[in-house]
């Protein structure tokens, strides 16, 4: 088995998909393997007993979102019980935010990979404050979700049925020339997001309410293109994985427990360990003692070359960390040492239009003991209280380590 | 005039980059007139009227990116769109000084036409760097030592199979295109072209024919193994191809310390058929014979005044001796003691004295027979001071002075000590003002030996040019000043040595020297890869991983460089460094 002609193989794969968001539904309908008395959560498998705060609210409140539980002790026991089943979203195509958590009845993002047919799904953006993604599960928290779920989400997907989809490889590809790095920023792609669909919406003969509401949830929302961005990124990654031999990290996650990765040429497999803390700047009133261990699907974005190795395209993010242009600029050179290709799709200005790194390989952590960087939101450890900073992360080197090991074991046993 | 178009879904290029890509596609033979645009109808229009219309338009939309071509035949326009790839990743610049890639892979990516390595990683990591290095298409300067011989057999076969060349293990000096690798002195720049096994041979020769009015083409070490049968002189044949097919270069000169004989006849068949003058200096190895077109050389020296010759320059006559009367020695005063920073030197050293005195003793000897047992002086006794019983832990003597210094005092204690012979060795990365450190001890010596009533005379040479970052006139006086006796050559060094001490000992018997003969048959040079007369034709651009001193060194010399940060591959780790190689990784 020859690792470098398989990961050649993956390469191909990742530069030759072709991401479009082509509408929205409803889980139940679209997710494969979804069923009522599933969660899909942010990460790797975790069960109730090792969720993290945040983790925790999150599935409270889709409990309560979806009636499964009257109030927060119902909903405490029910998911104790083992009544209701926990899995990845990664188990299903599927990619979300911070928690993650997406149930039976909400609505999804449907992006289709073009090249190769396969599709992938994430669930809507509930903007900043004091959402579900980040554990919050209080009355209000959930009158919206409703509204965006009931109201906005219907209405996108009507949009984008007449637009016949959105191209999310050029739409990407714009961000980074706009400034943006595709995880922690995404005002550019927002604002392109919020200008594509407009005029569509416009002819959707919506009540002058809704309308009003759907535009001002686009324009008040920086993060609003977000979730299309890692399900495209999911959707790219999917088709490159299960190539056999290849070294090529095809997922990076974290549930607030733990960290884990998958590689294309290991299957199914988990390599996990605990997730560190973020380093970053917080919100007024609150302090790195506060932080949640680093949670939430979003990774799916630097493991497709974008996030923070393209952080060259997007001098702004650095100051989350204190940090210079000049550093930003390090950030992306360095994700070239451990990545096996560049993606002239994803051009980054500032590296004179140098593809973005693209395609994590374990033997290339190993041998350099770079560990990806990894740009996110820092979640508060209690549930519901939201977001309270942003910053930088390391995953630990350890399941790249044993994910070579494994790929060592394959290679001949 | 036909035009061709072609459409990318989904690939947004900022404009400027898709002009600068609509630029080289312009350029490209045979076109006419060439459009590099995203799909929008505005731009779609533009196409239309600058006669750039095709059917594939027609499915374009303002997400896809443009290119049309119309050019003087169908297969100029298919060339041209083939290269869009290429245009619209060609990048005018580096990535800038800040950030220091962390191999040579990205390493080469901040420095385009990168085309040689240095490489002083520590030794059990060198030849996995340097096979990197040969993977990215450069050129070797592997300075490291302690790389397994196996490895440098796999190695050399991989830089054969690219058409690159490996200098060393454990090469310390080169001099390619006029930039100095390593330890290397400044020289004028002629027809002298030289393939060394040896460091301190190459630096002296180059040395000598510049201070005799000639000058080096390029100079290419090839690592002390190089010769040895396992090794079977894989550099020397490719350094001596690469010299022959040089136009610089009028006169080869090979230096080395004995080579195996199998090996050192299969290097003078090739030698034959080299088309230049070939000048031989296999240190202490005799000639059976000499051959039209062969010269051979008995000391570095020789081959320094035949080269010079060769190239057209007159060396003069050999400088008259340099004139020095013994002192009056006290009772039992007889032996010289060598104490040598530069090992070819060393040896050359011996071979002079071997002649006049006999036996001379040495840690690194010309014949087995002469092998000091451990590294206590007896009678005539000649070290060189950087080899592995004197280096193990600690800097090369050329750069700390300091194990020198008290192996002088010591020696200057021993009363039956009349002549100390030493070697200064001036250049890019040798110590800074090596003159002044060794006058020093001299005169410390001095000191120690009168005060137990006896003379000591120090003979000199310096290995180096005015050019050098210590220039050589000034680091020579710096030597008379205080006392020493400078030769103008180190052979003359040691004849100059040996005669104040002939007939202060009976000779003792020395042990023969083994012999090497220019066969009947020649061999074809095999060719020289362009990659190589590429390197010879310069500009030089390095990559260097390892010793910080060797870059700034190429800085000096004018000469591009980008610094690996290296370290220890995998931590270190032996169990996962065993599961990357397994996974070629």
């Amino acid at each position: 088995m020859d690792v470098d002609a398989a990961n050649e193989v993956v390469v191909r794969r990742i530069l030759e998909s072709h991401p479009v968001l082509v509408g929205v539904g409803r889980a139940l309908d679209v997710v494969p393997g979804m069923r009522k008395d599933l969660i899909l959560h942010a990460g790797p498998p975790v069960t109730w007993d090792r969720m993290c705060g945040p983790l925790r609210g999150a599935v409270i409140g889709a409990l309560l979102y979806e009636g499964l539980a009257r109030d927060e002790r119902e909903a405490g026991e029910l998911a104790a019980s083992g009544a209701v089943r926990f899995e990845p979203c990664h188990h299903h195509a599927a990619v979300g935010p911070m928690a993650g958590v997406t149930t039976a009845s909400m609505p999804v993002y449907i992006v289709e990979n073009r090249t190769f047919g396969n599709r992938a799904y994430s669930n809507f953006n509930e903007g900043y404050g004091r959402v579900l993604r980040y554990g919050a599960y209080a009355p209000e928290v959930l009158d919206r979700l409703r509204w965006i779920n009931d109201t906005v989400a219907p209405a996108i997907g009507e949009a984008l049925q007449r637009m016949g989809g959105l191209d999310m490889k050029a739409t990407i590809g714009r961000q980074l020339t706009m400034g943006d790095e595709g995880h922690n920023r995404n005002v550019a792609g927002s604002s392109l997001f919020a200008r594509q669909l407009a005029p569509a919406l416009a002819d959707c003969d919506l009540p002058r309410e809704v309308l009003s509401g759907v535009l001002r949830y686009l324009a008040d929302n920086d993060l609003a293109i977000l979730n299309p961005v890692m399900a495209a990124c999911k959707a790219t990654m999917d088709a490159a994985h299960g190539v056999s031999g290849s070294s090529v990290v095809t997922c990076m996650a974290r549930n607030g427990t733990e960290f884990g990765i998958r590689v294309s040429g290991l299957g199914d497999r988990w390599f996990v360990a605990p997730a560190p803390v973020p380093k970053g700047l917080y919100f007024p009133g609150f302090r790195d003692e506060d932080a949640n261990p680093d949670i939430g699907d979003s990774t799916i974005t630097e493991t497709a070359g974008i996030g923070a190795f393209a952080m060259a395209a997007s001098p702004a993010i650095v100051r989350f960390v204190g940090g210079t242009p000049q550093e930003a600029l390090t950030a992306t050179l360095e994700m070239y040492e451990i990545t096996v290709a560049e993606n002239p799709a994803f051009a980054i200005p500032q590296l004179d239009f140098r593809g973005a790194p693209t395609g994590i390989d374990v033997r290339k952590v190993v041998r350099t003991g770079i560990t990806p960087r990894v740009n996110t939101g820092i979640a508060h450890r209690e549930p519901g209280v939201g977001q309270i900073g942003a910053g930088l992360v390391r995953p630990p080197i350890r399941p790249f380590q044993e994910a070579l090991r494994a790929l060592a074991e394959l290679v001949s046993p | 005039m036909p035009v061709v178009g072609r459409v990318h879904k989904g690939r947004y290029h900022d404009s400027v980059a898709l002009m600068q890509a609509q630029q080289i596609l312009r350029q490209m033979p045979g076109v006419e007139e060439a459009g590099v645009v995203m799909g929008t109808p505005a731009n779609l229009a533009l196409l239309r009227d600058a006669g750039l219309d095709a059917p594939e338009l027609a499915e374009a939309g303002p997400d896809d990116l443009v290119a049309v071509v119309r050019a003087a035949t169908e297969a100029d326009a298919l060339r041209a769109l083939e290269r869009l790839e290429e245009a619209l990743s060609t990048r005018s610049r580096g990535e800038g000084p800040a950030y220091r890639p962390r191999s040579v892979r990205t390493a080469v990516r901040a420095l385009p036409g990168a085309n040689v390595a240095l490489v002083s990683a520590p030794g059990r990591f060198a030849a996995a760097v340097a096979e990197e290095a040969l993977r990215e298409g450069l050129h070797v300067f592997l300075f490291s030592d302690n790389v397994p011989v196996e490895e440098e057999v796999r190695l050399k076969q991989l830089a054969q199979q690219r058409g690159l060349l490996v200098m060393g293990p454990d090469c310390g000096t080169a001099m390619v295109a006029g930039v100095g690798l390593g330890f290397a002195n400044r020289v004028r720049r002629g027809g002298v072209g030289i393939v060394a096994a040896s460091g301190t041979g190459l630096q002296e020769v180059a040395c000598l024919v510049h201070r005799w009015g000639a000058g080096v083409s390029h100079a290419l070490g090839t690592g002390g193994r190089d010769l040895s049968d396992a090794v079977g002189g894989a550099s020397f044949t490719a350094a001596l191809a690469a010299l022959s097919a040089d136009p610089d270069t009028r006169v080869v000169v090979v230096v080395s310390k004995p080579p195996s004989p199998r090996v050192a006849e299969r290097i003078l068949a090739l030698a034959r058929r080299c088309g230049k003058p070939v000048v031989v200096n296999f240190l202490g190895a005799r000639a059976a014979r000499s051959r039209e077109g062969i010269y051979f050389a008995s000391t570095l020296e020789e081959a320094a005044r035949l080269a010079t010759t060769l190239a057209g320059a007159r060396p003069g006559e050999p400088a008259a001796e340099e004139i020095c009367a013994p002192p009056r020695w006290a009772v039992g005063q007889r032996w010289v003691r060598g104490l040598f920073v530069g090992g070819t030197l060393c040896a050359e050293a011996q071979l002079v004295l071997r002649q006049r005195l006999g036996r001379v003793w040495s840690n690194a000897p010309l014949t087995p027979d002469a092998k000091l047992a451990g590294v206590t002086s007896r009678e005539h006794t000649v070290l060189d001071l950087g080899s592995d019983e004197f280096t193990v832990g600690r800097l090369h003597p050329m750069l700390d002075p300091s194990p020198r210094r008290h192996r002088l005092i010591h020696e200057a204690r021993d009363a039956e000590v009349a002549v100390v012979l030493a070697d200064v060795v001036l250049g890019y990365g040798a110590h800074p003002d090596p003159a002044a450190e060794l006058a020093g001890a001299w005169e410390e010596a001095v000191d120690v030996a009168r005060a137990a009533g006896r003379e000591l005379v120090c003979v000199a040479s310096v290995c180096g040019t005015e050019l050098d970052p210590q220039p050589y006139a000034q680091q020579v006086e710096r030597l008379r000043q205080a006392g020493i006796v400078v030769a103008s050559t180190n052979a003359a060094a040691a004849r100059l040595a040996a005669g104040l001490c002939a007939g202060a000992a009976p000779p003792q018997e020395a042990g023969p020297l083994p012999s090497v003969d220019v066969p009947d048959a020649e061999e074809p040079l095999p060719a020289t890869s362009d990659a190589l007369r590429s390197l010879l034709r310069g500009p030089v651009r390095a990559v260097n991983v390892g010793l910080e001193t060797f870059a700034q060194s190429l800085v000096a010399q004018g000469v591009p460089v980008v610094s690996v940060d290296w370290r220890p591959p995998a931590e270190g780790d032996a169990g996962l460094l065993a599961l990357l190689s397994r996974l070629g990784g």
